[in-house]
């Protein structure tokens, strides 16, 4: 009986109900997509590992550490694995098709990166030739590359044309690995420099370490930075997630403009339904005062407007979770290349309920507190 | 005619707290609109203003940024020789060989750590750069480990006051003075001695070279020499577009996330007039009824709703706007795509925006009004007259 009131209730008005659902569809929609956007701002860090740290030189990410340290690094206790790479910074034809590019020492940097799936066989052809180069689905998809293809980098850190030839491709173990990168043989760029400038060469960007298990990455750390004190190249060391946090803190700014205009939509949709609301209540006062006379408690009059509200914001709730589906879609190809991994979590969704719960009881709130102490002869008299 | 237009205003003000709430819905939505445009405009106009069109960047062939840069000794002194080269009051060239390489820092406020510039100079780089202007302190003398720091480093960064001294490279250098570059990027930089800091980060190398042209127009020309001279690889770049494209990353994401955004709120906020307009237009029946037997117009009649809701439009607009300027005050820092580097600027309002701005919202008012004002001008007389 009641719900029966409630979805009649609601829907009386049809052509203004359909529009508030349309704006809380709306609200959700924006404030799902404006979390994915967040989301996708840390997604470096929610993939990095609890046993992988990374060095680099305390300065800054632009100066080098010599390849000499490999070895010392070795001896550390409870390092397993050493790699190390270059961030080569090449661009494919134009500029403004940016994606990450890095020179690493192959074997131990697959073996590191267990994540990234390659099968075997195009894994040993990567690995075996000189010019190899590995890149991620996506990207191999959005340029329209095939295993055997030659692709021409050219180096803005490291002038001239670069020649690569695809050999392998790669795809993430779960949605959260960036399918954009793109990985080549660390010789080959240091064999090339040697040519170019040689007061570079035998020198690496940062060294990945791979230790025993997660507890002792402090100590590790500390160990190795120890190791390298009062040398020319000082190092720091932190964990993964760690160096990942600090890319994204440098552009905390504008993640918190994100957050607080995502606080800004859920205000506005409440403004909105809070007024249709208030506008229902309005009109139907006098309903509510026959309601009263007829004996209806406080409760169920209450229960019956919040009751009304919670169906149209749920019904609005719903449709825009599903609508930021296509509209992240639209979004991630739009600004792919600042965001490898553009996906809505579970989070988002069950946070976008929750908002609508919430804006269904607020904006119920106050007109049912207004039919609720309306006197009787009066709300009968007012003519809405 | 003004009758009307006081008809639409009593209307809303008879409906206070209605008017209120949509109106500060579509203020809302202009308010994001102009506040994201505001900052892609702010980091443009900082960037725009670190450039002047006088003074030539020369960077390594191939590289983006200055950071990304090389330029050795030998093409440095061949530069130097260069007729078209502005000559200063002192009768030298007006030509500066620089360093620019990063160094982490600590955040004064959180624990966040951040990239900032560090710019070897030569002896002309503060002529070059007019905007530059030293607020406390002195002038570093050259050939020593002395600094000064622009001032929305000294205002973010520990250990960045007067006479305090930093450590990196694996020497102390001593802060002497503070400078002042107005909102250009310079504000986040630590200017020193090029050769001392050469020496401490072990560079071989410079990164840039800045000089002033004697005519502005000579720059073609120039290109033209150094592309045909085998010794020089080098690109060079009038300084204003080489800040230019530094702000094309950023300003590009900022710009579709804005228009993303306020595309997809408009929608809300038209919905929220519409409403509104829909309410309006039934409670007033009868009074529709009541104009049109007075001889009112159908035409008049939609004219008199749809103004009502441009006059939401209208107040959301300038309420949202009035929010939007006080942002002016806020100082943004955050790391630029391009250059790994952490840059300070601040939201900036253009007349440009005030229109934009406002044209949005009145278009809004204008969406949202438009069929409730259609549907009350289509009433029949006497069926809205019954209406009670």
């Amino acid at each position: 009986m009641i719900f029966k009131i409630l979805f009649r209730n609601a829907f009386r008005h049809k052509l203004r109900t359909f529009l508030t659902v349309c704006g809380m569809a709306v609200a959700i929609l924006s404030f799902g997509l404006l979390r994915t956007v967040i989301d996708a701002w840390y997604i470096g860090v929610e993939a990095s590992s609890e046993t992988r740290l990374v060095t680099r030189n305390s300065i800054s990410l632009i100066f080098r550490l010599p390849l000499s340290y490999r070895d010392t690094i070795r001896q550390i206790d409870g390092v397993e694995t050493v790699s190390y790479g270059n961030w080569f910074g090449g661009y494919y034809i134009d500029q403004k098709d940016f994606f990450a590019n890095f020179a690493v020492e192959p074997h131990s940097y697959l073996e590191l990166y267990p994540e990234y799936v390659i099968p075997d066989g195009q894994k040993v052809k990567f690995t075996s030739d000189r010019k190899g180069c590995l890149v991620g689905k996506k990207l191999a998809d959005r340029f329209g590359w095939n295993l055997g293809d030659t692709i021409t980098l050219t180096g803005t850190i490291f002038p001239g044309k670069w020649d690569f030839i695809l050999r392998g491709i790669y795809e993430g173990r779960n949605k959260n690995i960036d399918e954009t990168l793109f990985f080549f043989h660390w010789n080959y760029l240091n064999e090339s420099i040697k040519k170019l400038q040689s007061t570079l060469k035998d020198h690496v960007g940062f060294y990945i370490i791979g230790i025993e298990n997660p507890y002792i990455a402090a100590e590790t750390s500390e160990a190795v930075d120890e190791s390298f004190k009062n040398s020319l190249a000082e190092t720091l060391t932190e964990t993964e997630k760690a160096f990942q946090l600090g890319f994204v803190a440098m552009s905390e700014a504008i993640i918190k403009a994100i957050q607080l205009i995502s606080l800004v939509v859920i205000f506005i949709i409440l403004i909105v339904v809070a007024n249709t609301m208030g506008m229902s209540v309005r009109e139907r006062i006098g309903e509510y005062a026959v309601f009263k006379t007829l004996g209806f408690r406080t409760r169920q009059i209450s229960l019956l407007i919040i009751g009304e509200s919670m169906v149209i914001t749920v019904f609005g709730g719903i449709t825009g979770i599903i609508m930021t589906f296509p509209a992240a879609m639209g979004f991630s190809m739009a600004v792919g290349r600042f965001f490898p991994v553009f996906n809505i979590t579970w989070e988002t969704m069950c946070l976008d309920l929750a908002v609508t719960v919430t804006v269904g009881l607020l904006a119920g709130i106050f007109p049912a507190y207004r039919a609720v102490t309306v006197r009787i002869a009066e709300g009968l008299r007012r003519i809405g | 005619m003004s009758l009307l237009f006081f008809y639409s205003l009593r209307n809303l003000l008879t409906r206070r707290l209605t008017t209120i709430l949509t109106a500060s819905g579509m203020a809302l939505v202009v308010f994001v609109f102009a506040s994201i445009i505001m900052l892609a405009e702010g980091l443009k106009k900082t960037l725009v203003e670190t450039g002047s069109s006088n003074n030539v960047v020369t960077l390594r062939k191939s590289a983006e940024t200055e950071v990304q840069s090389r330029i050795d000794r030998y093409q440095a002194s061949i530069l130097e020789t260069l007729p078209e080269i502005a000559l200063g009051e002192d009768g030298q060239r007006i030509f500066a060989k620089e360093l620019l390489v990063l160094i982490t820092m600590q955040k004064k406020h959180s624990d966040g750590i951040a990239n900032v510039i560090i710019r070897g100079t030569g002896k002309h780089s503060l002529s070059l750069r007019p905007q530059v202007k030293l607020i406390k302190g002195r002038i570093p003398r050259r050939g020593t480990s002395e600094i000064i720091v622009g001032q929305s480093v000294a205002k973010r960064f520990k250990n960045t006051g007067l006479q305090q001294t930093l450590s990196f490279a694996m020497r102390s250098w001593n802060i002497v003075g503070i400078f002042d570059a107005g909102d250009t990027g310079f504000s986040s930089e630590i200017w020193g001695d090029a050769d001392q800091l050469m020496q401490s980060f072990r560079r071989q190398t410079y990164s840039s070279i800045i000089f002033r042209l004697r005519n502005p127009d000579l720059l073609k020309e120039l290109k033209t020499f150094i592309s045909k001279d085998p010794r020089l690889t080098l690109s060079i770049l009038r300084e204003k577009d080489y800040y230019l494209k530094q702000s094309e990353t950023m300003s590009t994401f900022l710009r579709i996330l804005g228009i993303s955004l306020t595309l997809i709120f408009s929608i809300g906020a038209v919905v929220g007039a519409m409403i509104t307009m829909f309410a309006a237009v039934a409670n007033r029946t009868a009074e529709i009824g009541t104009l049109r037997a007075l001889g009112f117009q159908r035409k008049s009649i939609l004219f008199a709703f749809l103004l009502e809701s441009l006059i939401l439009g209208f107040f959301g607009g300038c309420a949202g706007l009035l929010f939007a300027s006080l942002l002016q005050l806020v100082t943004v820092s955050t790391m630029n795509f391009q250059t790994f580097s952490e840059l300070a600027f601040s939201f900036s309002i253009t007349p440009g925006i005030i229109i934009k701005s406002m044209t949005f919202s009145l278009f809004m008012g204008f969406a949202g009004g438009l069929l409730p004002a259609f549907r009350a001008s289509r009433m029949n007389i006497v069926d809205s007259l019954r209406e009670v």
